[in-house]
């Protein structure tokens, strides 16, 4: 008879026993009883995790971490954390009832007690969390996911909450999946080179890419060519890249996408794509209706603009700053909300980027994100949004509208308290 | 493996267990891939307005689609539906998910509820019929798994 799967280590096989103690025997059946489920052959090491359990969905995600710490667990490899339901920076951002408000922090408190790190952000890896390329790595939330797959070159699978946890204070995960050379190669490849340069080099294209992507992978591995420029010419950017892979995670469940002659696996088609994988044209249209499935309104009065789901960058800070300077400010009628993590506001704040956001009137949101906790006012009914994700999941998540703009339309709309968007480039 | 004691008439079918239990319920074959975070509310309502099934109750149902899809917090929706009562009676799933699968391991963990989840084959996904009860009992992960739709 075969022997069980996945063969074990003999320390992993001491730590599923509790050498290791309580916490990581926990952990252990955790990531074994996955391995199983998924027919992994072994388990990897991992270099470091991002956790997403410190986000409160109810009390059996609390009950488990806070397990993990009266077990006496502790991680073993470097855990940054991502957004929580509380802005610890600023009190009263939230507003969240005593319940809510007890159970979160202390959901957020118990994460800190197992060793992670308290960065509370969905975009670890603009704030200092870059794992090397090759690297096997546990992360969650999946638009990091999606980001360290696909632009580090680090190599995870898809976890959340839980799992991470398991992972981080284990050191392990199941060799499966996008760890495995054969799960990262590309089964479709989109040919955005039909698209207008014009419309590429604007900002809202890029969720409409991911939107269109997550359509058309579902949870498969796609490649792209036909994007311009590269990482550090302003073409094909971090933050571009970063917007696409979020809404591709959202509409899809993509947790990796190479872009040909950008992204650092993907040299060459041949390089990634399984041969005879189909190449879908993609046209200006086509970008147009992934849009328009990204707004459940186009136009009319606005409550609030929401920037910064995933969190914003230092870039993005320096573009909005910029669009700001020496301009008027936001229409008094609206609220314009920047969601961020600490690291990056402490960056924007030293560069003089966030005083001229808040000097314009907008709100800086820290350690969470408006759509994941009670945040915009009760009134709210339409907001504008520069973020795929963040359109997706509202509607249902706060039972608003949502429209999708550019940065610049973005700006443009929360100076004019309405939607305001140029739909000459879309065709 | 029998689906729980009493013989039940109807079309039985054998996948693979991700995770094990035995489960009864109405079968609610979703016509899309649905993420339980952001897709699904803690009354286990279908929440996601982008859904074929929005509206829909999954609370109790024997749910099968291709696959969980989007967020990894769904993990945490899927344990919190199971200790509050208001999860499927189990999952169907064509592309094994490991997010899904945790959950299950972590409310059995922490509540001894085992809900089954089991892969089947994209045949057997489509030849599923529109409703019905459906009984489901798996073993341990990676061994099989029956699931019996009765026949109205």
């Amino acid at each position: 008879m075969a022997p069980a799967l996945p063969l074990l280590t003999a320390e992993e096989q001491g730590m599923l026993a509790g050498d290791a103690g309580p916490a990581t025997a926990l952990g252990m059946r955790l990531v074994v009883g996955v391995a199983r489920a998924t027919g992994a052959e072994r388990l990897v090491e991992v270099a470091s995790a991002h956790g997403d359990g410190c986000l409160y969905h109810g009390a059996a995600g609390l009950e488990f971490t806070e397990r993990l710490v009266e077990f006496g667990g502790r991680v073993r490899v470097r855990t940054t954390l991502n957004v929580g339901s509380l802005d610890l920076l600023h009190p009263g951002t939230v507003r969240a009832d005593a319940a809510l408000d007890t159970n979160a922090r202390r959901l957020m408190d118990a994460h800190v007690a197992l060793g992670c790190e308290p960065t509370w952000s969905c975009a670890p890896y603009q704030a200092g969390h870059r794992p090397s390329i090759g690297s096997h790595v546990a992360w969650a939330e999946s638009n990091a996911i999606a980001f360290v797959n696909s632009v580090l070159g680090a190599r995870t699978d898809r976890y959340g909450d839980f799992l991470d946890l398991a992972a981080a204070i284990t050191g392990r995960v199941p060799f499966a999946g996008l760890h495995q050379d054969e799960g990262r190669r590309a089964e479709l490849v989109l040919d955005l080179s039909g698209v207008p340069g014009e419309l590429l080099d604007h900002d809202a294209a890029w969720p409409a890419v991911g939107a269109l992507l997550g359509d058309l992978a579902g949870t498969r591995v796609a490649a792209l060519v036909g994007l311009p420029g590269d990482l550090t010419d302003g073409g094909t950017t971090e933050d571009r890249l970063k917007a696409l892979g979020a809404t591709a995670a959202s509409t899809g469940g993509v947790a990796l996408f190479h872009v040909i002659g950008v992204t650092p696996e993907a040299s060459t088609l041949g390089a990634v794509a399984r041969s005879g994988a189909p190449v879908i044209p993609v046209t200006a249209a086509d970008l147009r209706a992934a849009r328009d499935r990204l707004s459940t309104v186009t136009e009319g009065r606005l409550d609030a603009v929401s920037l910064g789901t995933p969190h914003f960058s230092v870039a993005e800070f320096a573009a909005l700053a910029s669009a700001l300077a020496g301009g008027p400010a936001f229409a008094r009628s609206l609220t314009v909300y920047v969601s961020t993590s600490r690291a990056v506001l402490e960056q924007a704040r030293a560069l003089g980027y966030a005083d001229t956001v808040e000097g314009a009137g907008a709100r800086i949101v820290t350690d969470t994100c408006t759509y994941v906790t009670p945040v915009l006012d009760p009134g709210v009914r339409t907001v504008m949004t520069n973020s795929g994700k963040w359109a997706w999941y509202a509607p249902a998540n706060l039972g608003i509208d949502t429209v999708l703009g550019s940065l610049p339309e973005c700006v443009a709309s929360a100076r004019a308290g309405e939607v305001v968007r140029d739909g000459r480039l879309w065709g | 493996m029998g689906a729980s004691g009493a013989e039940v008439r109807g079309r039985t079918l054998t996948g693979r267990s991700l995770h094990p239990g035995s489960g009864t319920g109405a079968l609610l074959p979703l016509g899309a891939a649905l993420s339980f975070w952001g897709g699904v509310d803690q009354e286990g309502t279908v929440v996601d307005h982008h859904h074929p099934q929005h509206g829909s109750s999954v609370t109790g149902r024997v749910v099968a689609m291709r696959s969980g899809r989007g967020s990894s917090s769904s993990a945490a929706v899927l344990a919190e539906l199971i200790r509050s009562g208001r999860a499927p009676a189990a999952l169907l799933l064509v592309e094994p998910d490991s997010i899904l699968v945790v959950g299950a391991l972590v409310a059995a963990e922490m509540y001894g509820t085992s809900m089954p989840v089991v892969e089947v084959t994209p045949d057997q996904l489509s030849g599923l019929p529109g409703g019905g009860l459906a009984h489901v009992a798996a073993g341990e992960a990676a061994g099989p798994a029956t699931v019996t739709v009765e026949e109205p």
